[in-house]
């Protein structure tokens, strides 16, 4: 009963949320509302058990992704009103097609369950979660069987986070930057020199 | 009792939302990259929702590699927004023409 309760409010407040997210006028509130989907999605993840996930989605979308959001809307001075001039026009046939979207989708979830497809026979059995935790079956199976899969989402985040440096570093003038490996290679001969300073001369440099 | 449908329709409809937000907003791309965002979180969902009702893990690992392609993703997009806001001014997409090269 309240497991019925906690999944109809989680999925209202995302589907709200959602909708508020690209319906907004401020794109600060749409990041907001973004938050709350997100906190909602893994609150429906909290219900059927996947509490690795949820925790996942909570540290990694609100605590990166959508705070990078947020900073770049605040960070760029931008119209915003401007932006939105034509939304008014594609309204009525967006929403016809979302509704069409929609109404398929559904129909096609409602007939994959009356339907004689047998997905049973998984890859991966779920081991009994008083056993073993939910935390520790998905570390036993993605440092053994996806360890490669594993290695290769490493590489991929390194890849962003190299490409998002590379994307928005710029080399400012003016500046003196310090090239360690040039001070490292100077050596005192070729810094320095001896001379016999004759009296009453200026040195000559 | 709560069965998989509920969370197959749950995410649909979360789905179709972020397609129309990539098509109602179509010269705002903050509201884009946000709109791919929630398309990506209805796909994790529907990913936990089979790995919870089928008893196989499978589908959560691949809901975590979903969440990895998603971060790096809005990290790129990001950049990207932001050395074409530097060169023009403006976040409007409607005039891609000038994007050459």
């Amino acid at each position: 009963m309240i497991q019925a309760f906690a999944f109809y409010l989680f999925a209202t407040v995302v589907i709200a949320s959602g909708a508020m997210t690209i319906f907004a006028r401020n794109p600060v509130h749409s990041v907001l509302w973004l938050i709350l989907a997100f906190f909602n999605a893994a609150g429906l993840m909290l219900l059927v058990g996947a509490e690795f996930i949820a925790m996942l989605l909570v540290i990694v979308y609100v605590g990166a992704v959508a705070v990078l959001f947020l900073f770049v809307v605040m960070m760029l001075d931008i119209d915003f009103a401007e932006l939105r001039a034509g939304i008014t026009r594609y309204l009525p046939i967006g929403m016809l097609l979302a509704v069409v979207l929609v109404s398929e989708l559904i129909f096609a979830a409602l007939a994959w369950r009356i339907g004689t497809i047998d997905v049973s026979g998984g890859l991966a059995p779920t081991p009994d979660p008083a056993v073993v935790p939910n935390i520790k079956a998905i570390g036993q199976l993605l440092y053994t069987r996806y360890l490669y899969i594993f290695e290769g989402a490493g590489l991929v985040l390194l890849v962003a986070m190299i490409g998002a440096i590379v994307l928005t570093h710029r080399a400012r003038g003016g500046v003196k930057p310090q090239n360690i490996s040039k001070q490292n290679r100077r050596r005192p001969q070729d810094a320095t020199r001896n001379i016999n300073q004759p009296v009453g001369q200026g040195v000559e440099l | 009792m709560i069965g998989l449908q509920h969370y197959l329709v749950v995410s649909a409809i979360l789905f179709v939302m972020g397609v129309l937000g990539i098509f109602l907003n179509r010269k705002n791309i903050i509201v884009i990259l946000m709109a791919i965002e929630l398309i990506l979180l209805a796909v994790n969902l529907n990913f936990v929702a089979f790995s919870a009702y089928l008893h196989d893990l499978v589908g959560q690992v691949f809901a975590m590699f979903v969440l990895t392609v998603a971060a790096g993703e809005a990290a790129i997009g990001l950049a990207i927004l932001v050395i074409y806001f530097r060169g023009r001014g403006t976040i409007s997409v409607d005039d891609p023409s000038r994007m050459k090269g």
